[in-house]
């Protein structure tokens, strides 16, 4: 056996901190380096070019002939022979510290805006640790959005991580900070914090968002990560870690209410198919590796409520469907990991409803105990359940429409169709400003089962019915 | 620690380890590599080289690292105190890392899946000079109120029978590994055992004869346990796309099935799921004993942020608990959530070890993996004389919900029972989401003569009825679809009638309202036959002449609706009332049309 054994019998801390001069191989964002000492999977890496700049790698695979580095800020203008780099024998940390909020950074937590680095309260390992399942406190608290469709329908709990499937060119950049501005936990005033991680978005979307946040003055309270469509496409496989590591700090250390809006993951993904494809790996579907599960789930799992700590995370991903297709990977993993789905429709777009949320594919998973007497109102499970029945109906209804025409349907689909007309236009459509409290919402609900007679309202109970009906 | 080296690390490719310079390795060994002493199982092994996959975050593992081999290949300790545990895909046990490592899972703590200092109160049932057989019970400690741990000879004995017991305990307390029992082979060769074993977990524990099934596993889900039933010991898969509720239904089974013992395994799914399983089964009680439901669970959580190739254990520590208590003579309902996600660690293991890949990725050996798991249930006559079994309940989730993928059809190659879970239904609300159309049951003829036994041999025929009656709203629904409801005469119109009604009133289900979450069999199948009676006595009335409208609008159709929610299961004699007033509405309906 050859240096490593050698080396085996060595404190590898002695190691760490080594410079080595000379790349054999460099690949899109991946370097290959040959003859370094033993070097950790995962660890820290610095590069430093001919010109003294320096760039944040990891790294990705480890042998005893050769070490792959992915470089965060991409590989253009390096050399074979002039490329050095320092393996610094630790995971890739972030500093982390409440100096953030308020600031711009990038998508490896440096500084965007001019300003110096913040200094760090503590240093954290990017990767996290998954939350033991025994010390996880079951999320229940409601959040008030001020959206009717989300807060009667698919309501949002604190701690949930409930995704925006969109489209491109669907308004879910605006519904995001609708929800960042007007949300509210109904239970007391806490101290609360945004994470906002923009992944390969383009510069007008940020300083969208930026700006909302400014206008509603809660720009002090956000920390903003952005890696933006020109920046090298590796860096947004780190961006969102970054974002979620501050975010972990702020909620379970120092106890805020943190809000993480994460856009876009189409993007996200995007990019970890191109180093899959870079390293030959073999692919599952569609091109995308076979761990996209498992390492959006080591995104995604970042977030809910820890017993004993007063802070929460609550995760609001965006992702635009390729081509409007739910069943696509991205989507169809992410539905799996995540408490439920905010499903966008091209065709409500259309017809100028805003949000153009579906109510029928849209789901909280966590709604069933965050809502009812004492959380929102006694008759609002019922009264969702029986939403969502008629608006299935409804549907069935416009179909027959289409076939046999309006004229032939019996006088009970006909009111189906008035049902759902007012559901779409007066319950789902509200005005990008429009803050409804949740018993504006449920008696608006209320007023949409009005057009349907009482008889055909199963999901409800009589009280209910005799309490709001008609009313 | 172990100090036996049997190689170093020479690359480390995420979970997946390849190690060199290997001496006596041994296939499918329990190692430990570096110096954080990180647990991984030997998978492969080729002249000197080997692979390891690392059931923790290789993060900082370096080639040189020594790898340290236990000889043991990856076990579960089985014993008393298994029962209301959580464990992680490796057997260990959460809740007591939680004490050690705090809030978030640090990596290489490990403790005893089994607490060793706790003592238990054990009581013989073998004397001195008595002749035992592996598999044997030889006594039993109170686990819980609720579950008798009978303590067996282990199922695998070196030498020759017949064993002779040679030295018992005599009744007292005792640590889990203190020796009870010493037993001596044919060749006057002794053996010591205590109250813990461990066994491999990728290996079937031994029986001694397998079963036909013929017992309904009753869940009190009524679209289970009247169209689709699952025998004791039989395998069933439930697959649907996200959010048409897999898990929903799982936990409701989990909940009110009549097995003594639930394994319910959290393979890669939610940990705010996992929780909430957590939080809610120690406050619900049991129709059936009054106790805590979390007296006969154990729950096996390895959520999709944990290692990948924990996630791929954790559906074998769970089956093998399973079959550790079903040798006891318990019949054990084995909740696995998901094997889709099972199957995917395993192609990303697969896929990390450069293997050739089959279909979508996936290895070629999925089936072989898939076959060689479902095996492991059935209703066995164990080695020690007793009757147990092991029912698997395996979620799907196929990839946007479509079932021509591998693992849903690899699954439905080696599962007899199929309930499909289908978007439209839920999307609608309609829960459970189970479809009448695409499910099926094999075990329909198995289980039919314990119907008979239990005084309701008429269920053979109701069901098939109302199948029928299914089966003919499809068609009728597709003309609906092209020229609207009014085109069919009142006798076809009233069939759709009847299965809105057998929907809403029966097959739909609510787990979240006190009565109708669980339904006894008397009460289901009296529910069924009241709607069948609704049917024949409506379409008489029809054949003579009544509209329709008359039907629908009787008061007691309302009350039928309504039943599911207003009648308790103590109450059936109220479903009785409700069948004498239909049959008195439905006379006097005739009465109008006859003196018209």
């Amino acid at each position: 056996m050859t240096s490593d054994n050698r080396l085996a019998g060595l404190d590898k801390s002695l190691l760490s901190g080594r410079e080595y001069v000379g790349a054999s191989r460099i690949d899109g964002p991946l370097i290959y380096m040959r003859n370094t000492h033993p070097i950790g999977f995962g660890e820290l890496v610095e590069c430093i070019d001919s010109a003294g700049r320096r760039r944040t790698g990891q790294v990705l695979d480890t042998s005893t002939e050769a070490v792959v580095v992915q470089l965060f800020e991409g590989t253009s203008g390096l050399t074979l022979p002039g490329t050095r780099m320092r393996f610094m024998g630790e995971p890739l940390t972030l500093p982390v510290s409440e100096q953030m909020l308020g600031r711009v950074l990038n998508g490896l937590g440096h500084p965007r805006d001019g300003g110096s680095l913040p200094r760090g309260e503590d240093e954290l390992d990017v990767n996290g640790l998954p939350i033991n399942p025994t010390a996880r406190e079951y999320p229940r608290d409601f959040i008030q959005t001020g959206i009717s469709v989300i807060d009667g329908l698919t309501t949002l709990i604190q701690g949930q991580k409930l995704p925006i499937f969109s489209g491109n060119g669907l308004p879910h950049n605006q519904l995001a900070a609708q929800i960042a501005r007007q949300a509210k936990v109904l239970a007391e005033s806490q101290e609360f914090a945004i994470v906002f991680a923009a992944m390969g978005v383009k510069y007008d979307v940020a300083r969208f968002f930026i700006d909302s946040f400014e206008e509603s003055g809660v720009l002090e309270n956000v920390a903003l990560f952005l890696s933006l469509a020109d920046d090298p496409s590796i860096e947004r496989t780190i961006t969102p870690r970054t974002a979620l590591t501050l975010a972990e700090h702020l909620a379970f250390t120092k106890g805020k209410h943190v809000l993480v809006i994460m856009t876009d993951m189409t993007n996200y993904c995007e990019s970890l198919r191109e180093i899959s494809t870079l390293r030959g790996e073999i692919p599952s579907r569609k091109g995308y590796p076979g761990y996209l599960y498992s390492n959006l789930a080591e995104l995604y799992e970042r977030s809910g409520k820890i017993l004993g700590r007063d802070g929460s995370i609550t995760q609001l991903p965006i992702l635009t469907m390729p081509n409007d297709d739910i069943g696509h990977p991205i989507p169809d993993l992410t539905g799996y990991i995540t408490e439920g789905q905010i499903v966008f429709d091209r065709e409500m777009h259309g017809r100028g409803i805003y949000p153009p949320v579906n109510g029928l594919p849209s789901l909280s998973r966590l709604m069933k105990d965050g809502i009812g007497e004492g959380m929102t109102r006694a008759d609002h499970p019922h009264l969702a359940n029986q939403l969502f029945a008629s608006y299935s109906h409804v549907k069935d209804v416009r179909n027959l429409a289409s076939v046999i025409g309006e004229e032939e349907l019996t006088s009970l689909d006909h009111q189906y169709l008035e049902f759902g007309n007012f559901f779409e236009k007066k319950f789902v459509s509200q005005s990008f400003t429009e803050n409804r409290s949740i018993e504006q919402t449920l008696d608006l609900g209320w007023k949409a089962l009005a057009e349907l007679p009482a008889e055909e309202l199963q999901r409800v109970t009589d009280e209910e019915i005799e309490g709001h009906y008609g009313r | 620690m172990p100090q036996r080296i049997v190689g170093q690390v020479k690359r480390v490719n995420g979970p997946v380890i390849t190690i060199q310079g290997i001496t006596d390795a041994m296939m499918m060994e329990l190692v430990h590599v570096g110096e954080q002493l990180l647990v991984g199982e030997l998978v492969k092994l080729d002249g000197m080289e080997a692979v390891v996959q690392v059931y923790e975050d290789a993060t900082g593992i370096a080639p040189g690292d020594n790898v340290y081999g236990t000889g043991l290949p990856l076990s579960v300790e089985l014993g008393p105190g298994l029962m209301g545990t959580i464990y992680d895909g490796i057997q260990r046990p959460l809740e007591r890392l939680r004490e050690l490592g705090g809030d978030f899972m640090r990596r290489g703590i490990g403790s005893p899946s089994i607490d060793r200092s706790k003592l238990w109160n054990f009581s013989p049932s073998v004397g001195i000079g008595d002749m035992v057989v592996p598999g044997q019970p030889v006594g039993v400690v109170q686990e819980n109120e609720r579950i008798g741990h009978k303590i067996l000879v282990p199922p695998v004995l070196t030498g020759t029978g017949p064993y002779t017991v040679i030295e018992i305990a005599s009744e007292g307390s005792f640590p889990v590994e203190q020796t009870i029992c010493t037993v001596e082979d044919s060749g006057k060769e002794r053996q010591q055992f205590s109250m813990m074993q461990r066994w491999p977990i990728r290996v079937p524990r031994p029986v001694a004869d397998r079963r036909p099934l013929s017992i309904p596993l009753i869940t009190g889900q009524r679209v289970i346990d009247m169209l689709f039933p699952l025998a004791k010991g039989g395998t069933v898969a439930i697959p649907g796309g996200f959010g048409t509720g897999k898990t929903m239904t799982q936990h409701a089974i989990a909940q009110w099935c009549d097995a003594d013992i639930i394994v319910y395994i959290g393979c890669g799914e939610r940990g705010n799921e996992m929780t909430d399983v957590l939080r809610e089964f120690p406050h619900l009680i049991d129709p059936r004993t009054g106790r805590s439901l979390m007296e006969r669970t154990i729950l096996i959580a390895n959520t999709s942020n944990m290692p990948v190739s924990a996630r791929e254990a954790s559906i074998y520590t769970g089956i093998t608990l399973a079959e550790y208590y079903r040798d006891q003579g318990y019949h054990v309902a084995v909740m696995a959530d998901s094997t889709s996600r099972w199957a995917e660690a395993l192609r990303e293991l697969s896929g990390r070890m450069e293997e050739m890949p089959a279909e979508e990725g996936f290895p070629a050996y999925l089936p072989t993996r898939i076959a060689e798991f479902y095996e492991r249930a059935g209703y066995m006559t164990t080695l020690g004389q007793q009757e147990g079994s092991v029912s698997i309940i395996g979620a799907v989730s196929p990839p946007g919900g479509d079932f021509s993928e591998p693992v849903t059809q690899h699954t439905k190659r080696f599962v007899r029972c199929f309930w499909g879970l289908d978007r439209a239904l839920a999307s609608a609300r309609h829960y459970p989401a189970i479809s009448w159309l695409d499910s099926y049951s094999e075990y329909v003829s198995e289980v039919a003569p314990w119907w008979e036994t239990q005084g309701e041999s008429s269920w053979v025929e109701s069901r098939a009825e109302i199948m029928e009656l299914l089966q003919r709203e499809v068609r009728l629904q597709q003309i609906v679809k092209l020229v609207g409801p009014d085109a069919l005469p009142d006798s076809q119109n009233f069939i759709l009638e009847v299965c809105s009604l057998f929907k809403t009133a029966f097959l739909q289900q609510n787990a979240f309202d006190d009565i109708d979450r669980y339904s006894t069999v008397g009460k289901q199948i009296r529910m069924l036959q009241l709607i069948l009676s609704y049917w024949h006595l409506g379409s008489e009335a029809i054949s003579k002449g009544v509209t329709m409208v008359k039907l629908r609008r009787m008061k007691v159709v309302q009350e039928i609706a309504r039943m599911r929610f207003s009648v308790s299961n103590e109450n059936l004699e109220e479903l009785d009332r409700i069948a004498l007033r239909l049959e008195r509405s439905m006379s006097q309906l005739g009465g109008i049309y006859d003196e018209r």
